[in-house]
């Protein structure tokens, strides 16, 4: 009989197509599902433990790098944080992708930001403003990771590094605008390092993240100077810091041998005089960069929304718009297993374009302001190059520095002072 | 002016621009912060809209899959031959080992009464395959469905089983309903 029933069933569209039995030989009762809801989420101590860390680890490597002057000490804490940020927390929550959380808290109207990850966001920045990047030295686990393989590393050109150091800001633009859109978050999706901190990961992503370590041999934390979303924030904050790091402890007697000392090119050189005869001629090329940098902001703009199509294929909604239009217009023969769950529910189709248009929309507007953006960010670059601003001694760029302390002992004037202050 | 000298130009425009930067930064913390009222989100499979592929299994960060299968006993029809159990084309239509229907034998399967059988999930065994929910769900009543369990959950930014769900059927619900359970009251 049950047989006869599993057939007959098999094409009936009821989902009970067993009535649940009335048990009367036995005194079984049925279980309720609920005992699902018994299994909590972890408890909310340990992210209130993360945010304590986080804060003490900011305290600490702002105290090593302005006051102590200890390579040393920002070393291990650098270690420090790598094992507990990194391969304990597994890398979440961070810093760099909180940009990301807060600004879907912004933009869309029905989420917010968990209170922790907002902390996570906020503290790196409000310490950068007063003691500079020291975030970036000794509490971010990803900086960790390239820190420890970097064995040989090179100098990069001027103008490349000034290149690559764009992306950053086109990488935050997309980042906060697919967050925004609500598309997802692909700060997270392509995070290079967290396959070593949860030790699995699509091979794709094994294979990039490995090549990028490769590359972190040579290329001093690449990831965080030519990639990082969140150092374009701080950069900013830190050109405006209250304390910054220095190379020497009190004057510098331009002996040049810090010249080469950093391997992330962040050591400015003292600026020569400026000859005379130049005045004129560059004040009329700032005057004419200064009238290039609207254009340069239009022009990024336009160049930027060429994109917003394609873009735009992060959003799900999008994509599945996409698909099922070429199907229904024949320009795609087979049938994708998403439309084939979409035309399974049986929503209209019209819905799922209006919907999909509405996102286009947002990201059309959203990548003008990207490459507006990226746009003044050129601008005030080739701007910032054809302003002499004169400074005497050798000192890290303020943007640049990520407060290491590699420099310090390349210091004649520092090895004074620890003979001091050992002598006392 | 002269008297003023103490601080250069320079240094007064970065003390603006700390101003600004520390005054914006209050304004978005303020209204991320403001927003804060709203329940907080976790991930969740929607059982109705789940089409049971098998990708929750692989896809997620976690070695054994967060996800896992659950029970709803009160629309199970404790089925002897239950096509969530056994294989549903089986080549000899008995209740052998060998028509089991589960890769890792995670589906208990215990006698109660004539001719009715429970089925309970050893979750330490499940990997969210979702074989059983294909299974129940084409044949028998659908009590068995998959959910996210947030005690193993990491609640990531990006989930990579949303990512990889072809019916959608992975999406933020409220921290306070972090379920979405069949049969239930």
């Amino acid at each position: 009989m049950l047989l006869c029933g599993l057939f007959v069933s098999a094409f009936a569209s009821a989902a009970e197509r067993f009535p649940p039995p009335d048990f009367v030989e036995t005194e079984y009762e049925i279980p309720s599902v609920d005992y699902v809801r018994q299994a909590g989420p972890r408890p909310e101590w340990m992210g209130y433990l993360d945010v304590a860390v986080l804060a003490i680890t900011l305290c600490l490597a702002s105290y090593f790098v302005l006051k102590l002057r200890s390579r040393k000490a920002v070393f291990w804490l650098m270690i420090f944080s790598l094992l507990y940020f990194g391969f304990w927390r597994k890398g979440c929550v961070c810093s760099i992708g909180s940009v990301q959380n807060v600004s879907l808290a912004i933009f869309q109207s029905s989420f917010s930001v968990p209170f922790i990850v907002l902390i996570f966001f906020l503290l790196p920045l409000v310490f950068t403003l007063f003691f500079g990047r020291a975030f970036c030295a000794g509490v971010c686990p990803l900086g960790a990771i390239q820190d420890f393989v970097m064995l040989r590393p090179i100098k990069i050109p001027y103008w490349l590094a000034a290149v690559l150091g764009l992306f950053p800001v086109l990488y935050l633009g997309a980042g906060v605008l697919c967050a925004a859109t609500g598309s997802g978050f692909i700060i997270c999706r392509y995070d290079p390092f967290i396959t070593f901190f949860r030790m699995s990961g699509s091979i794709q992503v094994i294979i990039f993240s490995l090549s990028l370590l490769l590359i972190c041999v040579f290329v001093g934390r690449a990831y965080c100077r030519f990639i990082c979303p969140y150092s374009v924030l701080l950069r900013w904050f830190s050109r405006l810091s209250w304390k910054r790091i220095t190379i020497t402890p009190d004057d510098c007697i331009k002996c040049r041998l810090c010249e080469d000392a950093c391997p992330f090119g962040a050591i400015e050189k003292p600026t020569v005089e400026w000859p005379k005869e130049n005045y004129l001629k560059s004040k009329n090329v700032l005057a004419g960069l200064v009238i290039l940098l609207p254009v340069l902001v239009v022009l990024g703009g336009f160049i930027c929304s060429r994109l917003s199509i394609s873009w735009s294929r992060f959003n799900a909604d999008v994509r599945l718009a996409e698909r099922i239009y070429m199907e229904d217009s024949g320009q795609v023969p087979d049938v994708s297993n998403p439309s084939r769950a979409f035309r399974a529910t049986g929503l209209s189709t019209q819905a799922l374009y209006n919907d999909a248009e509405k996102i286009r929309t947002q990201f059309r507007l959203g990548t003008w302001l990207v490459g507006g953006l990226l746009g003044f960010c050129i601008g005030t670059k080739l701007i910032g190059l054809s302003i002499h601003l004169k400074h005497e001694d050798y000192k890290p760029d303020r943007g640049k520095c990520i407060s290491c302390g590699r420099c310090y002992k390349y210091c004649p004037r520092e090895h004074l002072r620890l003979k001091k202050l050992h002598e006392n | 002016m002269k008297e003023n000298k103490k601080i250069s130009r320079r240094d007064m425009l970065r003390m603006a621009g700390r101003g600004a930067a520390g005054v914006s930064l209050l304004a978005v913390g303020g209204l991320a912060f403001w927003k804060k009222q709203k329940p907080e989100y976790v991930w969740q499979i929607d059982p109705y809209k789940c089409v049971s592929c098998g990708n929750c299994a692989s896809y997620c960060v976690l070695e054994e899959s967060a996800v896992k299968c659950v029970h709803a006993f009160e629309m199970c029809g404790y089925c002897d031959l239950c096509t969530g159990f056994f294989e549903p084309e089986p080549r000899k239509l008995d209740t052998g080992a060998e028509n089991q229907l589960c890769p890792a034998g995670a589906i208990e399967r215990k006698f109660v009464e004539e001719p009715y059988f429970e089925y309970n999930i050893n979750e330490s065994l499940c990997i969210g395959c979702a074989k059983c929910v294909k299974g129940c769900t084409a044949f028998g009543n659908g009590s068995l469905f998959l959910q996210i369990r947030h005690d193993r959950c990491l609640n990531c930014n990006e989930c990579f089983i949303a990512m990889a769900c072809p019916a959608r059927a992975i999406r933020r619900v409220s921290s306070n309903k972090p379920y979405i359970l069949k049969g239930a009251s």
